[in-house]
């Protein structure tokens, strides 16, 4: 039962985080229908920044501080730079160029910071085990990275739902010709959304940074997962994607610790062993083409188009 | 002015062309990973292997060496590529390197198809040290099993009761984990193969090792993935109640990353940067010296001994590389003076060698680095060598 228990709050701890990753995806991708593979890079630029400037400042709370605040700037200076040129562009025109932007930050990161990866170190607060039950540790600082990141949740359902600058994204997803004809700066507006993506991915990036090592390449894994997520939430949606992301991270892990299990009851030892890491990897794609053979454009669609 | 250029260019072609047809060069051809997360030990390996060369002066047998390092990416479908084309375009005379076992037996038919000979530095999948054995196909480094089965018998003398594996989902992680099953007495009481390269969160599988009550956790972890594995033992708590035991987990590339994670975490090794030999000494502080700021890892020690194996084969030889068969009997005879100390290949081209326990320590600099405790095993012979006939 403890095991369950754990593993249940390894599976919340992971779907938040994939949340963060993922609502800054769906923003940019409802509200400026831009595919932005590049997000994942932010997530790994999220994570530099956080080593370095933690490093520096020899504190955590004030690195990860510092590190968010640079990785939005960073966001706006691409939006400035390089994604303006590719609004009302095809898709395929995003993906060659995002493609582009993950090779430049993947060199960008190797000439300043070299090849072999950064490490965060906690501090001692944040690094012991708690006891959550009697006689029931759990990883102090992912218990953190759990109650952290539903605040950003809050805040950003704050924003998106109780503020003027919300209630302009939520119009923007729906329909974006309408918005800006109504008189809005939707040049600006893009830029706020894309750098509020940025740091929604560097703050993923920069949490799991102590838990991973910092390295090249460290988001282009995981930025798959916040693109199933989008599909199954729904494009634009930050409702959907918070419910996706905790499925996500709910399957994924229960999947990876009791799969093995079920699997060696029908199969032979070895047999399951080697079939079970590969077949609970692949229970997250099930659940998208599922969602999207019965509900197509996600489970919180944001609006028509 | 054109008709200048041609004579000119012609001039150069006839006097580059006898040249050429003289001065013979041995090429080598070295598969490694350089990019991606996992580039450090390609770096680690092609700076050994450069570094050995210098201290040949660059000539094998007096003859210039040209080395052309092809990068797999880590993933076997591109080595196997890169290797065709080191054969094929190339014609390199002897191919080096391997750190990953899937990418090497993706690559292995190309070369052993085309009798070009082979030195792999890292990667030992129990397939080539038995069934898949070759006359062209030598190791510098050792079968997976083996490391494995020292930390396995290490556990014995520790008197340990049960244990929970741990490994990664491809041929080497399922020869390890199969290793340490052999030789350990005790009981396995659970054992998790996780999704590689792509799983680098490991909390579902650490849960469950705590849950199954075994006394202790082996592991096996190689570059980046054993620095999380071990940061995150450390942060579940599991460090200090459960021994933790490696194998391949913990080296000089690692540990700076690793940090207190890694002290007091036992791991077995053929090599460690402190082993008592003269060749040795060299190796580390030539080392030390030519790359600031980096240390030799065993990845490393295996790609020297891998160039002052070809470079004997070409010295007995005379530089006759096309007779295959005296270049076979002069690779058997590993004539040179390796970083391990003694060396010597058992039947099936896989060395016959000590397996150490190493520590984490502080070293005179005041620096975390390895240490040998004890010697595990003597002159260890892999259990596959029976399986290979050598054809």
């Amino acid at each position: 039962m403890t095991l369950f228990i754990e593993q249940c709050l390894n599976g919340l701890q992971f779907g938040l985080l994939l949340f963060l990753l993922a609502a800054g995806l769906t923003l940019v991708f409802g509200i400026m229908d831009l595919v932005n593979l590049a997000h994942g890079s932010l997530y790994m630029i999220g994570a530099y920044f956080a080593a370095t400037f933690a490093a520096w400042t020899g504190s955590f709370v004030l690195g990860a501080v510092l590190a968010l605040v640079a990785t939005l700037l960073v966001g706006m200076v691409v939006e400035v730079v390089a994604m303006r040129r590719l609004y009302g562009r095809d898709h395929i025109d995003h993906v060659l160029a995002t493609f582009g932007l993950i090779l430049f930050f993947d060199e960008s990161v190797r000439l300043i910071w070299g090849p072999a990866g950064l490490s965060l170190p906690l501090p001692p607060w944040l690094s012991q085990p708690v006891q959550i039950l009697p006689g029931v540790f759990y990883s102090g600082y992912r218990l953190a990275i759990i109650v952290v990141t539903l605040l950003v949740a809050g805040f950003l359902y704050v924003l998106v739902m109780r503020t003027r600058i919300g209630m302009l994204i939520r119009a923007g997803a729906s329909n974006r010709e309408m918005v800006g004809a109504l008189g809005v700066n939707i040049k600006l507006l893009y830029t706020l959304v894309f750098g509020l993506g940025a740091a929604l991915a560097g703050f993923a990036g920069l949490m799991q940074a102590p838990i991973l090592t910092v390295q090249i390449g460290m988001g282009e894994n995981i930025v798959i997962l916040a693109f199933v997520i989008t599909v199954i939430g729904g494009v634009g949606s930050i409702r959907g994607a918070l419910v996706a992301a905790i499925f996500v991270g709910f399957i994924d892990t229960l999947g990876r610790a009791f799969f093995p299990d079920l699997l060696r009851m029908i199969l032979s030892k070895e047999a399951a062993a080697t079939a079970a890491p590969a077949l609970s990897s692949m229970l997250i794609y099930l659940l998208m083409a599922i969602v999207l053979v019965v509900k197509p454009e996600g489970l919180f669609s944001a609006g028509q188009k | 002015m054109r008709k200048a250029l041609l004579a000119a260019s012609t001039a150069l072609l006839l006097a580059a062309g006898p040249a050429a047809a003289q001065q013979k060069t041995i090429k080598i051809g070295f598969v490694s990973t350089f990019s991606g997360p996992t580039a450090v030990i390609g770096n680690d390996m092609r700076n050994s292997f450069e570094l050995a060369l210098d201290h040949m002066g660059r000539k094998m047998g007096g003859i210039p060496v040209e080395v052309i390092y092809e990068d797999d990416g880590q993933k076997p479908d591109v080595g196997k590529q890169k290797t065709e084309k080191l054969i094929e375009s190339d014609k390199v005379d002897f191919i080096a390197g391997y750190i990953w076992s899937n990418v090497l037996l993706a690559s292995l038919k190309p070369i052993v198809d085309s009798k070009t000979f082979l030195v792999i530095s890292n990667a030992g999948p129990s397939q080539v040290a038995g069934e898949m054995c070759s006359p062209t196909v030598f190791s510098t480094s050792w079968n997976n099993d083996q490391t494995p089965q020292a930390m396995g018998t290490y556990m014995n003398q520790k008197g340990v009761k049960s244990v929970f594996l741990i490994g990664p989902n491809y041929a080497a992680g399922k020869d390890m984990l199969a290793g340490v099953a052999s030789t350990f007495k005790g009981k396995v009481i659970g054992q998790e193969l996780t999704t590689w390269p792509s799983q680098l969160d490991f909390s579902a599988e650490l849960a469950k090792a705590k849950a199954s009550g075994a006394e202790a956790v082996f592991v096996f972890y190689p570059g980046a993935a054993g620095v999380q594995f071990l940061n995150q033992y450390a942060a579940a708590g599991l460090k200090g109640t459960i021994p933790l035991y490696t194998a391949f987990t913990i080296d000089e590339l690692s540990l700076p990353l690793q940090k207190e994670n890694a002290i007091g975490v036992p791991g077995a090794q053929e090599w460690v940067n402190d082993l008592p030999n003269e060749q040795n000494k060299k190796f580390v502080a030539d080392y030390r010296k030519k790359y600031t700021g980096l240390r030799p890892t065993y990845y490393g020690a295996q790609s020297y001994d891998a160039a002052q194996l070809i470079n004997s084969a070409v010295v007995l030889t005379k530089g006759k590389l096309d007779d295959k068969v005296a270049v076979q009997k002069a690779m058997e005879k590993a004539d040179f003076k390796s970083v391990r100390g003694g060396f010597k290949f058992g039947p099936n081209h896989v060395p016959i060698q000590n397996f150490y326990l190493q520590d984490v320590v502080k070293d005179a600099d005041g620096q975390l680095s390895l240490k040998t405790v004890a010697t595990i095993v003597k002159d260890n012979q892999d259990i596959h060598f029976s399986k290979c006939s050598m054809k």
